[in-house]
């Protein structure tokens, strides 16, 4: 969660303070963007040092550029833009990636059901569109779900989707940001943004599925 | 009892946009209508929903000690300038 589209009063302040060299000003801002911003980095360049050496590329960015920001958006969506696109130019410059703009529209036009439609009664019957083999309950509160290997699977389905949306999952339902969050970051539109959070969820379920009934 | 107007192969296409209250009045009335009749369906948007819940799971808010101070000595280079 980035705090808002316009600067708060605390923004407005810790801004001051960091525009005077106020190191704990500095320190309250890592603290609160730190782990997202590595987290946002890591889904372009995967290798940890090199994410950290875009977040710390980014920091100085925004340092340099202190004095320019006119606080038109929130400082944390200022800082993961800028995360964002520094992580994107290294991704390009090594050479491990696939063009980032073609991504999104790649991944939005991804053919396919959510659900395969052998589970669903075929058009001839007259429960048409109604489950065949519908889901089985997980039968397992919350809390016992919460495991270990459960957020094991979980981090490796993420780790299966395609570039966009492994990028929009992360930040809304890994990170929390809102959709609207997610669309200024990553420049999508409202409609795609739902797309690709539509795919991702629906196969991070059926790893969840998968794993928890054994099938 | 029949259903007719919404049915579980496209409520499964459709749950993203009722979640982030994205769907026009009409349809999402059809879709609680049918989730009112529908175990599946309610169990499947349950699961979607424990799904959000699971992945939240991952985050850690630390970025380690040695990330940490790596970005006071750019504060403090910078500081220094």
């Amino acid at each position: 969660m980035l705090g808002g589209t316009v600067l708060s009063v605390s923004e407005r302040e810790l801004l001051g303070a960091l525009r005077r060299g106020d190191e704990r000003a500095f320190t309250t801002l890592v603290d609160r963007y730190g782990a997202s911003m590595l987290r946002l980095a890591l889904i372009y360049v995967r290798d940890r040092a090199v994410a950290e050496e875009v977040v710390q590329e980014a920091w100085l960015g925004v340092l340099r550029g202190i004095e320019r920001f006119e606080g038109r958006s929130s400082l944390g969506t200022w800082l993961h833009r800028i995360v964002a696109n520094l992580a994107k130019t290294r991704a390009v410059r090594e050479a491990r990636s696939v063009p980032f703009s073609a991504l999104a529209g790649a991944d939005v036009e991804e053919a396919g059901p959510s659900v395969p439609p052998e589970r669903f009664r075929g058009p001839g019957d007259r429960w048409a569109g109604h489950w065949a083999t519908p889901p089985r309950r997980w039968g397992r509160p919350d809390h016992e779900l919460v495991s270990a290997e459960t957020r094991a699977v979980i981090a490796a389905a993420i780790q299966a989707l395609p570039p966009a949306q492994q990028q929009v999952i992360t930040l809304r339902d890994v990170e929390g940001w809102s959709a609207e969050e997610v669309c200024n970051v990553l420049a999508l539109s409202e409609t795609n943004q739902r797309v690709l959070l539509h795919r991702a969820r629906t196969k991070v379920r059926q790893a969840l599925d998968d794993y928890l009934t054994g099938s | 009892m029949s259903v007719p107007e919404l049915n579980c192969k496209e409520l499964v296409e459709v749950v993203t946009d009722y979640l982030e209250g994205r769907m026009p009045a009409e349809r999402r009335l059809l879709l609680e209508e049918h989730l009112a009749f529908c175990d599946w369906c309610q169990t499947y948007l349950e699961q979607l929903r424990a799904t959000i819940r699971l992945t939240g799971t991952l985050r850690e808010d630390d970025i380690g000690p040695a990330a940490r101070a790596a970005l006071l000595e750019v504060f403090r280079d910078w500081k220094g300038r």
